[in-house]
């Protein structure tokens, strides 16, 4: 991370006040409580904030954000701290500005198809919100019970039912944003076009880095009648990548496709006993719809499967057998964790290159001599593969870390991107020259420059360091010398 | 002024001294676009790759529409968001203008379905964003900024995008009693249930008009579930034609000035009543198409939304953009386009 600015935190006592009177009863300054605030679920990297301010309404934000702005103050939007990416880690010098306390239904709408929602509000419970007039919002990470909508927006996160849905900014119509300056503005509009340029589109995916986003306008959908997994079994992980290939050319669009490799189904049926075949790899398919056209979807489905000589094709009937297909997938992280520790990548590849990128991921563990289980969504690409290593072995968490960016590197190469759905944040940023030249860096860092004209927002986070040092230096000098 | 290649492009632009309009087929052209020195994209032709098991097509931003639509449909698939297709549309401009048609309530706009851009801004920088993979959140999302920025900021010369599969069965059904105010609460009705429908319009003559989509069995199911579902709103039938291609397309040019309207469903009823019959509807309500004596502007109640004159002879929004959606606008055309070489798209 970067070194503090000594300015900054010399002025400590002053931006403490000055935050106080922005937002009486917001303000944490307490180094005990601070120290809540000091890392996200990336948890290997920590470091105490200046304060913390939890703001409740847009109006405060705003104030706060005024506050840090006219005093030079860098500042980390943090939702519910969930980030993998270390997207909400703040430093030394900045204010976190934490969402939490502003959860609020601000409008349900469903003749519009639309929900108006504070950013601290949870992922799931905007669905539960929505669940009593036949709607849910689509977008599922994991993370969905934690994980707040403004973080949501921040990080464009996906989830295991996009394939069909969409991610974040498939499914956001309009936001309510707190320029570095203060400056309230709404982007976006009804139906997700405002007038001219998608500003909205920018924003979303942006790490936090051109504004706090107080207020989200959230498209909605109707519950489909019923869902159905099936849970196909195969002999080989390229037989398997193949299947998810064909199944997508014959024009059936499944909700999900999820995808478990040998290593990682033997770690969850320990863990979970949910009774999975004995295989090299296994995809959980579901469809949704009423029963008729479950079924019409499931004999295409069947069909296209059986041409690759699956070991097992288990078709759900009932509740508890749709539970129990699901129950490995969704405890595979948890059962990993107690084979030891891991690092989770997050890389994308063309689903076209899933065998030939998992037979050169195995090439690279062996070389490292590092176990690497991968479970992921084959619908669309997005890998996760697990390094297993002993972080009580001197060494061997940098060899993970090495292994993992030789992965990345492998799935930029298949024509993939660095990362689907977890963000850059700080994990990732020394990597980005991997996908982009500097031309496209610089492009990126454009649109900073004109939202965050003096790179207070989130700075730390996205761009290699070096790239952007000069343009901090410069925008720094700026405000300094304007306060 | 033709380029075959992106390097050439590239060249032209740095060595530009005044405004250029960036033009496909020039079939898309909104009043005050195309004034500049014509920058014509069509020599950047080309399929890149396409992966039919991917659901993945990347294309030179000059390749027209209809060739790639062909191809499309020779593998079973399609563009998901129906852009309009007028003869010499380039897939260029269908991005560059975000152009989506109907089934964009089901599987969204045309930039949702585009996954990366390759662009030359106006300083002659090449600069690639996204990918061709649909989950990417590596960097700022440069693809959306892109798409629908009508050649403000670069012209597009690559994109990559997912195709959707075409879907075996469909089938149209039509509500002819209903004029648009009372159409609104049909198609919203549709919509908020669980039956899929990818079609939500209105037609003069034709009445509201609702399409179900898919595997033909489920096509056959819901089309009776949505017919029971809509019985209290008057006659339901099953339409032999299709009209879709229509309201993809818009209004043949006709007198006066075409006004695009996008609103919520929902304020929908109250701008119809204050103004004249439109042309055509679509998205539920949310977008009307009418048209106005030249030069006149419509009197709006306050909405959520915005109401653009896309043809005639001056540019005209409602409500005015709010200040700092301008500033920030500004800003970004002067960071990208800090000599005004894309001044000519407006």
């Amino acid at each position: 991370m970067p070194e503090p600015d000594t300015a900054v935190l010399a002025n400590r006592a002053g931006i403490i006040a000055a935050l106080r009177q922005a937002a009486p009863d917001a303000v944490i300054d307490d180094p005990a409580e601070t120290r809540v605030y000091e890392c996200d679920a990336l948890s290997a990297y920590r470091c105490a904030p200046l304060a913390v301010v939890l703001p409740r309404s847009t109006e405060e934000v705003s104030v706060v954000l005024a506050t840090c702005h006219r005093l030079g103050v860098p500042v980390v939007p943090r939702g519910a701290g969930t980030s993998l990416a270390g997207g909400s880690m703040p430093t030394a010098d900045a204010v976190v500005i934490g969402l939490a306390r502003m959860n609020k239904v601000l409008e349900i709408a469903p003749e519009d198809r639309l929900v108006r929602v504070q950013t601290g509000r949870t992922n799931l419970s905007v669905t539960t919100a929505v669940e009593g007039q036949g709607f849910f919002f689509a977008p599922d990470p994991s993370s969905q019970l934690a994980c707040a909508i403004g973080g949501n927006i921040a990080m464009n996160s996906g989830g295991a039912h996009c394939l069909k849905y969409g991610v974040t900014t498939n499914n956001l119509l309009g936001v309510r944003l707190v320029l570095m300056d203060g400056t309230i503005v709404d982007l976006g509009g009804p139906s997700g076009e405002g007038p001219s340029l998608d500003l909205l589109g920018v924003v979303c995916g942006a790490e936090g880095q051109l504004g706090i986003v107080t207020e989200a306008t959230l498209r909605i959908l109707p519950k489909p009648a019923g869902a159905r997994p099936v849970l196909v079994a195969f002999d080989s992980s390229e037989t398997a990548g193949a299947c998810v290939a064909a199944i997508i050319r014959s024009g059936v669009l499944p909700v999900a496709i999820e995808f478990m490799d040998g290593p990682c189904i033997a770690a969850t049926e320990a863990h979970s006993g949910a009774g999975y075949p004995d295989c090299e790899a296994l995809l959980i398919i579901e469809v949704e719809g009423s029963d008729p056209e479950i079924d019409e979807q499931l004999g295409l489905i069947r069909a296209v499967a059986q041409s690759f000589d699956p070991i097992e094709f288990r078709e759900s009937q009932s509740e508890d057998e749709s539970r129990r297909i699901w129950l490995g997938r969704k405890s595979a992280f948890g059962a990993m964790g107690q084979l030891g520790d891991y690092i989770c990548l997050d890389g994308t590849i063309p689903v076209s290159s899933l065998p030939v990128v998992l037979a050169e991921i195995g090439v690279l563990s062996k070389r490292y001599g590092l176990a690497v289980a991968n479970v992921f969504h084959a619908g669309d690409g997005n890998m996760h593969p697990l390094i297993l290593y002993d972080a009580n072995t001197p060494g061997e968490l940098d060899k993970a870390e090495a292994l993992g960016a030789d992965i990345l590197r492998l799935c930029v190469r298949a024509g993939g991107c660095l990362t689907g759905e977890h963000g850059v944040g700080i994990e990732k940023r020394d990597l980005m020259r991997e996908q982009y030249s500097s031309a496209d860096l610089e492009a990126q860092m454009r649109v900073k420059d004109v939202f965050d004209p003096g790179w207070l927002l989130n700075a730390a986070k996205v761009f290699p360091l070096d790239l952007s040092a000069e343009r901090k230096r410069v925008a720094r000098l700026g405000v300094h010398h304007a306060s | 002024m033709r380029p075959e290649s992106e390097a050439e492009l590239a060249a032209l632009i740095r060595q530009a001294e005044r405004p250029l309009s960036i033009t496909g087929g020039a079939t898309r052209h909104q009043p005050g676009e195309g004034q500049g020195l014509r920058l014509d994209m069509t020599g950047l032709q080309g399929v890149t790759l396409f992966e039919p098991a991917a659901l993945t097509l990347v294309v030179r931003a000059g390749t027209s529409l209809a060739s790639v639509e062909k191809m499309l449909a020779d593998e079973g698939q399609m563009l998901g968001f129906e852009p309009a297709c007028h003869p010499g549309s380039t897939i260029g401009g269908v991005f560059a203008t975000n152009s989506s048609g109907p089934r964009r309530i089901q599987l969204g706009a045309a930039r949702d379905a585009l996954l990366g851009v390759r662009f030359v801004d106006g300083n002659g920088e090449i600069i690639s964003n996204g990918g061709r993979v649909m989950k990417n959140v590596t960097g700022y999302d440069l693809v959306k900024l892109m798409a629908g920025s009508r050649g403000r900021l670069g012209a597009l010369t690559e994109l990559s995008l997912r195709t959707a599969p075409v879907p075996p069965a469909s089938c149209t059904l039509t509500l002819p009693a209903l004029d648009a105010i009372g159409a609104i609460a049909a198609l919203t009705t549709a919509l908020g249930s669980p039956l899929d429908v990818s079609g939500a319009g209105w037609l003069p003559g034709a009445g509201a008009l609702l399409r179900i989509e898919g595997l033909s069995g489920s096509v056959q199911t819901r089309a009776a579930e949505l017919t029971r579902l809509l019985s209290g709103f008057g006659e339901v039938h099953v339409l032999d034609s299709d009209p879709w291609q229509q309201l993809r397309n818009g209004p043949q040019n006709g007198e006066g000035d075409l006004w695009r309207i996008v609103c919520r469903p929902s304020e929908a009823p109250a701008l119809l009543a204050a103004l004249p019959a439109p042309e055509m509807m679509d998205w539920g309500g949310g977008l009307i198409l009418l048209r106005l004596p030249a030069g006149e502007l419509p009197e709006l109640p306050k909405f959520w939304g915005h109401a653009r004159r896309v043809s005639g002879a001056a540019p005209a929004v409602l409500p005015a953009p709010d200040p700092v959606t301008a500033r920030l606008e500004a800003g970004l055309r002067q960071r990208f386009d800090p000599r005004g070489i894309f001044a000519g798209a407006e």
